[in-house]
């Protein structure tokens, strides 16, 4: 359980990292708050030549509340976002996803940039992105461009990301209707573990109680965390009933695809998907009109 | 074989400590292996298990998964560091002595670290709250009540002084 041998260097500066990205290429990983990669190299699964260790620059160390986004520094540390309540006050489901990440010894250390870079399929804040539609600022020596979630992750543990290119900061949507709700749940086997089935959504309501605007999404249920802007859509113009919300959750869950294992069958895993989806969209209408 | 060495300097249980480490070291291998601050422990050396959570900056993390030259230029705190200056247990440590939470002891240094950051900056935590501290922290012998009620006889006891 020791790491093969690498090369490291702490990055002062995102000019330094991505030049060293595009140095070493293929043969290097960036290290941020290596709650992930860390143990995956302890047990030898990867073994990355070079570390490009990216938590002592300062410029990815940021939180931003805009009006129309909350944007977050690549190399924040998941407790600062955790604790922050003017995050929660507009994008309230990074906090209710970050409940389920972890524990504290690991928020204290993960990054948010880093848990999208990772894109494991089961992991919550990857799913709160592709819900929000969360978008992803790159940067190389070439520049910067910027990806939605939907085209960011690419499959299990894959993200578009370019070797060369490092995670600079995250944008998320902050929604402005006055009454607008979200919520986050998931089933593991000990809380703190990896989901087996994990589920957000967000919704918003007009004052007469009728769904504008409504987006859901699970996780642990295919190769990336999967969102169902098509049959959310239907939701729209309705009042959520607990019927359209049953009609979207099973929908939803005849499109998923899930692997079985020892922890859980596919079959259980899609009836999760189903059950889990109508309970976040339940939740979100709640929190949506007690407002 | 011959690995690149990285100097670096950290702020060990107050006192600054200097060392030439490779890359691939962990910070709780240099802590025992080096420092030879053995109370600090090192169960499944992969995130899981917690007994080797130290402070960083006064926050909990697990010191196998940073390498030690990432600790350059922080301060760490080790279970050695909660002691009193005269070697005498902590109002925390002297509770779990008096509410028997620990058996083979093994978990002990992680969880005293982890509780002691929750009554760092919560005082009077809930029984939740403290579950939830010591959430990423495992033991297989007490079954955790003996934990909560140290903490909280701990709490207690600061409370009262």
């Amino acid at each position: 359980m020791k790491s093969a041998p690498f090369e490291y260097t702490r990055a002062a500066s995102l000019a330094e990292a991505c030049e060293l990205l595009r140095r070493h290429g293929d043969g290097a990983k960036i290290l941020a708050g290596g709650q992930s990669l860390v143990p995956m190299m302890a047990m030898r699964l990867v073994r990355p030549a070079w570390l490009v260790d990216i938590n002592e620059i300062p410029d990815l160390k940021f939180v931003k509340v805009e009006k129309d986004a909350v944007r977050i520094g690549a190399c924040t540390r998941q407790c600062v976002v955790d604790r922050d309540d003017a995050i929660a006050a507009r994008v309230p489901l990074l906090r209710q996803a970050l409940a389920w990440v972890g524990h504290v010894q690991t928020r204290n250390r993960g990054t948010v940039g880093g848990s999208l870079a990772h894109a494991d399929p089961c992991a919550e804040l990857p799913l709160a992105a592709q819900v929000l539609g969360a978008r992803m600022q790159l940067r190389s020596g070439g520049g910067t461009r910027t990806l939605d979630a939907a085209k960011f992750f690419a499959g299990p543990m894959m993200t578009s990301a370019r070797p060369d290119e490092c995670l600079e900061e995250i944008q998320w949507p902050v929604w402005g209707e006055k009454r607008a709700g979200s919520a986050f749940t998931e089933i593991a086997i000990r809380h703190g573990d990896f989901a087996m089935v994990a589920a957000a959504a967000q919704v918003a309501l007009d004052d007469k109680g009728r769904c504008t605007r409504a987006t859901f999404g699970l996780g642990g249920v295919g190769g990336i965390p999967l969102a169902f802007p098509q049959i959310a859509a239907r939701l729209v113009g309705t009042r959520l009933e607990d019927s359209a919300i049953e009609d979207a959750a099973s929908a939803a869950a005849a499109e998923c695809d899930p692997g079985g294992d020892l922890h859980a069958t596919k079959e259980y895993r899609r009836h999760l998907a189903r059950v889990l989806a109508a309970r976040v969209l339940r939740e979100a209408r709640e929190r949506a009109g007690s407002l | 074989m011959s690995e690149t060495l990285h100097a670096i300097s950290v702020e060990v249980n107050g006192k600054p400590r200097s060392a030439q480490v490779p890359a691939r070291l962990s910070l709780v291998d240099w802590l025992r292996e080096e420092l030879r601050l053995t109370g600090t422990h090192v169960g499944c050396e992969h995130g899981i298990c917690g007994a080797c959570s130290v402070m960083l900056d006064g926050e909990p993390v697990r010191s196998c998964l940073m390498y030690a030259v990432q600790a350059n230029g922080h301060r760490i705190t080790t279970v050695e560091g909660l002691a009193k200056p005269d070697g005498s247990l902590s109002v925390l440590q002297d509770s779990f002595c008096e509410t028997h939470g620990l058996q083979c002891g093994y978990c002990t240094p992680g969880m005293l670290i982890a509780s002691q950051a929750l009554l760092n900056s919560n005082p009077d935590p809930t029984e939740a709250q403290i579950r939830d501290a010591i959430g990423g922290n495992l033991c297989r012998c007490t079954g955790y009540q003996q934990i909560v009620e140290a903490v909280q006889l701990a709490a207690q006891r600061t409370r009262t002084k």
